[in-house]
């Protein structure tokens, strides 16, 4: 029968049917049969890295900067190995993806066949969900299920395994409209029980606070967080997750929190007497130690789509199970119902505190020094792009900085790796960011030591002409690692030193590219502007910085929120 | 505390794994763990087995629904429930041990299946803390060999799980 498809066109079909755009891939043995049906067809385009880790990243910097799922294609065994560190880095951020991987046939699995490894065992772990289809006739269904379940409840990576026997069997093909799940109800709606309760302690708070995080991003509720905030007059604060969920230059914010967060949020954290956290987890580098966090009385309200992230790490008092985007608008709506207002006596006082924490301005560094000072190079960033640019990073000093200086109005512009903290993140991300945005500035802001992680992508850039501008903060150091050296471990820097590093300015150049180096503060704005004047090119621009800079505040690690080291 | 938990899930390859992976990746201790098809071969019910506070366990049972092929969860313990668990002990018995051996079966109210000259198999259902007890009052050196299944456990009266 030839209305009868392979596995292979299958696969691509229902990519078609998803309205995928772009995938993020590299081809090998048993995949060969679904590039070959790539090939056929121009609906789908297909964007070949250089190393699969990248694939994985760049399908992830293009979901979380357009809230499409992304999709990445690799080969069995080592394909599937180098995705790993990806599929993990998607998982702890809860980034929607779906990673297509060829397996070795059907009848060599268990053999140790070429390239065999055992993929849905190994991504266990760090997936939403993976399949290995083993029968044709469940392929189409299996791809369907994976991007609802990749992109619903608390979003996340899933794989799915394709035998090459089955991408290259036949058989009737139709997309499922819509699937059914036993086992999988993912919630949206809050219980609005306990969201007039939360309504009732919101209009008692004496010193509230409302600490918002990545769930704010992913249910595209930045939108109600901020008219949230400015009708209650509260206090906001992001986590690293959740910046630009609520415009930083409004004067509710009160920067970010956590390990490298302001003064201003961590005390206000500490101290508030009514705590409103929106799709945020608690985590060890957000409230440091839970003892000393509980230390301080208070009520928490907390909405999470996600049941297991409540009362993981703190007791909270008033959870709400369900998506922020719908809690919030019925919060708000609940609230417009209410006469009464919080106590503006109490509220005003409360800001005083919050402003005198402020007025420590514990972001300062030095503004004349001689030598290239990373923030600055950051503040510039932001002026020049006018704060309209998607900003991706690695990880490490430069990302923290990047998290304090460049202000986030917008969602989905700071792209960066927050939970599982991978370096190498940032310029593969770039690619799937700028795929996604292709009339946006894209800027990658990374150091040398990530750079080199996954550096190969330099090539990617030139083959699809990607105009990212690459702003590696370079002080000859893994600057975390050497900080937190000089802290903890008696300035004793074992192999935190970058030693025999390249020549960034030739390397760029030789992948095609335009390499700028910069040594002096007042070359910084200049540079910059270049830069962004080549609107068709990727600029690499290596700010030579000053090598002992740290980042502050800083708690150190099993310390509360209140313990910060100041400059 | 000790807790008794079911699951429906289903029946799929890969999916008794999660569940393990799940215990060992967030560090949960597992006790027992039963596993087999219901009357619906679609379903697997299981029984699992553990100890920790209840802050764990209630972390563990989040954890559990999140698994995409889980199709339902309860503590059994958070009410009246049975448990059962079935126990084979094979030991020597020669001589006057016989008789000493099939009294204490009968008394723990096992039965003897398997019967050679030298040796009983004893076959001895109940909680887990009676099949302890068995083994507690034989004398130890008798016992050549034991195998138990773990805890399978049921809600009592109304208290039904299904999907």
């Amino acid at each position: 029968m030839d209305t009868e498809l392979t596995g292979a066109e299958i696969t691509i079909r229902c990519l078609q049917e998803e309205g995928v755009d772009y995938i993020f891939g590299y081809p090998g043995g048993a995949v060969l049969y679904i590039y070959d049906e790539l090939f056929k067809q121009d609906k789908v385009k297909h964007v070949l890295v250089r190393h699969e880790q990248a694939a994985v990243h760049a399908a992830d910097g293009y979901a979380r900067s357009s809230n499409k799922v992304g999709v990445a294609l690799v080969t069995s065994g080592p394909g599937v190995t180098n995705a790993v560190t990806g599929i993990a880095t998607a998982y702890m951020d809860s980034i929607p993806l779906v990673i297509i991987s060829g397996q070795v046939p059907t009848y060599a699995i268990g053999l140790d066949a070429f390239q065999e490894v055992d993929t849905v065992g190994i991504t266990r772990p760090c997936v939403k969900h993976n399949f290995l289809v083993k029968d044709i006739t469940e392929l189409a269904t299996t791809i369907k299920k994976a991007f609802y379940i990749a992109s619903t409840g608390r979003p996340g990576p899933v794989l799915v395994d394709i035998p090459k026997d089955v991408s290259q069997q036949k058989t009737a093909f139709a997309y499922p409209e819509s699937v059914a799940m036993r086992s999988y109800h993912p919630v949206t709606k809050g219980h609005s029980g306990q969201i007039k309760k939360a309504v009732q302690l919101i209009l008692d708070a004496k010193r509230p606070m409302i600490y918002a995080g990545g769930g704010v991003i992913l249910s595209d509720a930045a939108m109600q967080l901020t008219e949230l905030v400015r009708m209650l007059g509260f206090p906001c604060t992001n986590t690293l997750m959740g910046l630009g969920g609520f415009p930083a230059t409004d004067k509710h914010f009160v920067g970010m929190l956590g390990m490298h967060g302001t003064y201003e949020a961590n005390m206000a954290m500490q101290h508030c007497d009514v705590l409103i956290a929106i799709g945020a987890r608690f985590d060890d580098r957000v409230i440091g130690n839970p003892k000393h966090f509980s230390n301080e009385e208070r009520k928490i309200i907390h909405i999470d789509i996600d049941p297991s992230s409540i009362s993981k790490r703190v007791k909270v008092d008033v959870p709400i199970v369900g998506g922020v985007s719908d809690v919030l608008d019925e919060l708000i709506k609940l609230l417009k119902a209410r006469k009464e207002k919080p106590d503006q006596i109490a509220l005003k006082a409360w800001w005083t505190q919050v402003d005198l924490w402020r007025a420590r301005d514990c972001l300062k560094y030095d503004r004349a020094s001689a030598i290239i000072k990373p923030q600055m190079v950051v503040e510039k960033l932001y002026q020049v792009t006018k704060g309209n640019a998607f900003i991706t990073s690695d990880v490490g000093q430069h990302q923290m900085w990047a998290a304090q200086f460049y202000k986030f109005d917008k969602p989905r512009r700071w792209i960066n790796s927050g939970g599982l903290g991978t370096m190498g993140f940032g310029l593969p991300a770039a690619m799937g960011v700028q795929f996604a945005n292709p009339r946006g500035s894209v800027a990658c802001i990374t150091g040398e030591a990530s750079i080199q992680m996954c550096i190969q992508e330099l090539s990617t850039c030139k083959q699809y002409g990607l105009p990212l501008k690459i702003v590696n903060l370079n002080n000859r150091y893994m600057g975390m690692v050497r900080q937190w050296q000089e802290f903890f471990h008696g300035n004793r820097y074992a192999e935190s030193y970058m030693d025999a590093l390249p020549n960034f300015v030739k390397l760029a150049e030789s992948y095609g590219h335009v390499g700028m180096k910069i040594e002096q503060p007042g070359d910084i704005e200049g540079a910059l502007k270049e830069a962004f004047k080549l609107k068709d090119r990727l600029v690499f621009m290596d700010f030579i910085t000053d090598q002992t800079e740290n980042v502050f505040p800083m708690i150190p690690g099993g310390k509360g929120l209140s313990e910060m080291i100041l400059v | 505390m000790r807790h008794i938990i079911s699951l429906l899930m289903e029946n799929e390859a890969g999916a008794l794994s999660r569940v393990a992976g799940l215990f060992s990746a967030r560090g949960y201790n597992i006790e027992s763990l039963t596993v087999a098809p219901t009357e619906d071969p679609t379903l697997s019910r299981m029984t699992l087995v553990t100890v920790d506070s209840d802050d764990v366990v209630e972390q563990i049972t989040k954890q559990l629904n999140k698994l995409i092929e889980v199709v339902k969860v309860v503590d059994l313990s958070d009410g009246v429930h049975i448990e059962r668990e079935l126990m084979l002990v094979k030991v020597r018995a020669v001589d006057k041990e016989r008789e000493e051996i099939k009294r204490m079966v009968d008394i723990f109210r096992g039965r003897i299946i398997d019967v050679t000259d030298k040796s009983y198999t004893i076959e001895l259902t109940g909680t887990g803390s009676k099949l302890d007890a068995f083994l507690d009052t034989i004398e130890r050196s008798t016992i050549l060999e034991t195998v138990r299944t773990g805890a399978s456990g049921i809600g009592r009266g109304e208290r039904i799980l299904k999907a």
